[in-house]
């Protein structure tokens, strides 16, 4: 298994090319690209450390790929459990000023947050 | 087998605290105010609680004692103290799964668990220390601080539920609730001393429990001894209309099977070692005095009549790959409920920025690295084009070790290895590698990705610290991992002439 270059990394986008030896590696820009996804701001310094060590797990975790899973169901669950359903009833949910209480920001018995939408839109 | 001078309560298992209590020998108020002065003592060292409301415990315990005063009907565990992982959310107590984003949250309803556990009368010492959102080995993932294993204070207590581990043996509280996605009560259980059981999964109810990975966390109980554990499992187990994967059977019965297992009945119980748990071949990253003492308790079970056997599960190999993108992947998708919106922390809403860069800002501020590592290797398991090779493959990984289980219990009825591949390490000795750390899981994640489940007995020491022996049965099974520890503990507490944990409270005891 080689580890291709983070560039290599970012641009091979077709699941072809992911077949069972997958290998891995993660540069600075995917961990950047991925905390974006996740709405996470990493500092500069923390992309420096986490794409060394998530590299280091991602090598690890590919081992996965050496199973033969040939014909073997993927596994969800511990519990074969489907649609799990009650009885349409209305119950009381918890009383409006109790969750506001602890919102970070509430207002008109709502809860205040930043704008969404631009100017513009 | 009390000890002779046993003056100090907080040295007592929870069935002996019960019986002082309903024979009227001392008084939830006496019990729970012993507890309190040993936080007030220690815990500023052992940092296992991250929050106490001493106020509030005695007045319930006041409550509990008026009720017993007065000749009202109580169940076997009132007036029992008890100390929650800080994980389950307690309605206005505060509630911050070891991490900043939930600092100063006060939940507006109980777990289920905490809610059945204040229904039998216990009362909440408090919220004990855990690696933020339970990931991790050993507690230094706190968002707060690191807890200390009572053992050795420069050594970590295991994790994630190292502070309910802490308390437990350090004698700050009788008995504790963790909870466990890879090991999470088992591990922190062999590292101090204690019996940790993480329960079949859907049989304790997830309500309230802050979600780490949906289709793994189980609650379970902490205890100094067997017949503990299973007392408070029975206590929060059994079928919870709030949670959809809540297994709709019984409440378990697991205290016979406890005093069956203590008069050594193991005659014809098939007992499988795994040999991909420190086997031949299996053996690298496992301390020597670790394997010895698993060794000298299976030929226990063995004098005891057990079959013991050994047996190969060959998908094992590839459990902690298969776990450290399962968990991860489903991590990520739970914590994006973290957001700064509805609760918890807010960062750098000023009116200048959007609702994204809040939320960004939120989630850098409030997570720790840990947590960060793992959303981000998530968000990458979980993308397009990654999915098959990483998420998908680990399930079917994940079906492969349950099939590997299903055809070893075809042959035995329960599987045993060591709980932990090594005894309780340095604090900071893995911090900064996040692969050593999660090697600690190695003998927990089968068991916690096939959904069974698995217990951990105390079974001696290797370098003065505790080992743990864990017993894993079939689905719905846990009366066998109850039943085995139970010989086992009996069996070295016999040949021992004391509980392991004495040993513990000698230790500090003795003069220097």
């Amino acid at each position: 298994m080689s580890t291709p270059s983070p560039q290599e990394t970012a641009e091979s986008q077709a699941p072809a090319a992911l077949g069972r030896e997958v290998t891995a590696g993660l540069g600075r820009d995917d961990v950047a690209h991925l905390a974006r996804l996740a709405r996470l701001a990493l500092t500069d310094e923390e992309l420096d450390h986490f794409a060394g060590q998530l590299s280091a797990v991602l090598d690890a975790v590919a081992e996965v790929g050496k199973a033969d899973v040939e014909d073997v169901p993927p596994m969800t669950h511990a519990v074969p459990l489907t649609n799990v359903t009650r009885e349409d009833v209305v119950t009381p949910s918890l009383p409006r000023d109790v969750v506001l209480a602890e919102a970070p920001a509430a207002e008109d018995d709502r809860f205040r947050v930043p704008q969404i939408l631009g100017e513009e839109e | 087998m009390s000890t002779p001078m046993d003056t100090d309560l907080t040295t007592l298992d929870a069935a002996e605290l019960g019986r002082r209590l309903a024979a009227g020998e001392t008084s939830s108020v006496e019990l729970t105010q012993a507890y309190l002065d040993r936080i007030a003592a220690q815990d500023d060292v052992l940092g296992a609680y991250l929050h106490v409301d001493a106020e509030a415990a005695l007045a319930r315990a006041a409550e509990v004692d008026v009720a017993r005063a007065e000749g009202e009907e109580l169940g076997s565990l009132a007036g029992l103290p008890v100390a929650l992982k800080d994980v389950f959310v307690t309605q206005g107590v505060p509630t911050t799964s070891g991490s900043k984003i939930l600092e100063g949250w006060r939940p507006p309803y109980d777990a289920t668990v905490a809610a059945r556990l204040k229904a039998a009368g216990t009362v909440l010492l408090g919220k004990t220390n855990m690696d933020e959102f339970a990931m991790g080995s050993s507690t230094e993932n706190s968002a707060y601080r690191p807890t200390r294993n009572p053992w050795d204070p420069d050594r970590i207590p295991g994790g994630s539920s190292g502070g309910s581990s802490t308390a437990v043996a350090g004698g700050l509280a009788p008995w504790a609730l963790g909870t466990d996605t890879g090991g999470s009560i088992r591990q922190p259980a062999a590292m101090t001393g204690l019996v940790g059981h993480k329960p079949t999964y859907g049989g304790v109810s997830r309500y309230g429990l802050i979600a780490f990975s949906s289709s793994l966390d189980q609650a379970g109980p902490m205890a100094r001894t067997v017949l503990d554990a299973a007392v408070l499992h029975e206590a929060i187990g059994g079928h919870d209309r709030c949670d959809s994967t809540s297994i709709d059977a019984p409440a378990p019965v697991l205290t016979k099977a406890v005093r069956e297992g203590a008069r050594g009945e193991l005659a014809g119980l098939r007992v499988g070692v795994v040999r991909e748990l420190g086997g031949d071949g299996h053996a690298e990253g496992y301390d020597a005095g670790v394997l010895e003492r698993v060794r000298e308790t299976v030929e226990l079970l063995a004098g005891m009549g057990a079959e013991v056997r050994e047996v190969s599960c060959p998908a094992f190999d590839l459990a902690l790959p298969a776990y450290y993108l399962i968990a991860p992947s489903e991590a990520s998708s739970n914590l994006a409920r973290f957001e700064g919106m509805r609760f918890g922390l807010r960062v750098g809403d000023d009116g200048s920025r959007s609702l994204e860069e809040v939320m960004s800002l939120t989630r850098e501020q409030g997570f720790g690295p840990e947590v960060k590592r793992r959303i981000v290797l998530g968000t990458y398991a979980l993308s397009a084009g990654y999915y098959d090779a990483y998420y998908g493959q680990a399930q079917k990984v994940r079906t492969l070790i349950t099939r590997d289980f299903t055809a070893a219990f075809d042959d035995v009825d329960v599987l045993v290895s060591p709980t932990s591949p090594t005894v309780a390490w340095p604090i900071g000795a893995r911090v900064d590698d996040p692969l050593a750390m999660y090697a600690a899981d190695l003998c927990t994640l089968p068991a916690s990705l096939a959904g069974l489940p698995a217990i951990s007995v105390p079974c001696g020491l290797s370098e003065g610290l505790p080992v743990g022996f864990q017993v894993m049965a079939p689905a719905l099974a846990d009366d066998r991992c109850y039943r085995v520890a139970a010989a086992v503990e009996a069996a070295l507490d016999a040949a021992r002439g004391s509980r392991f944990l004495d040993q513990l409270t000698d230790r500090t005891e003795a003069p220097a």
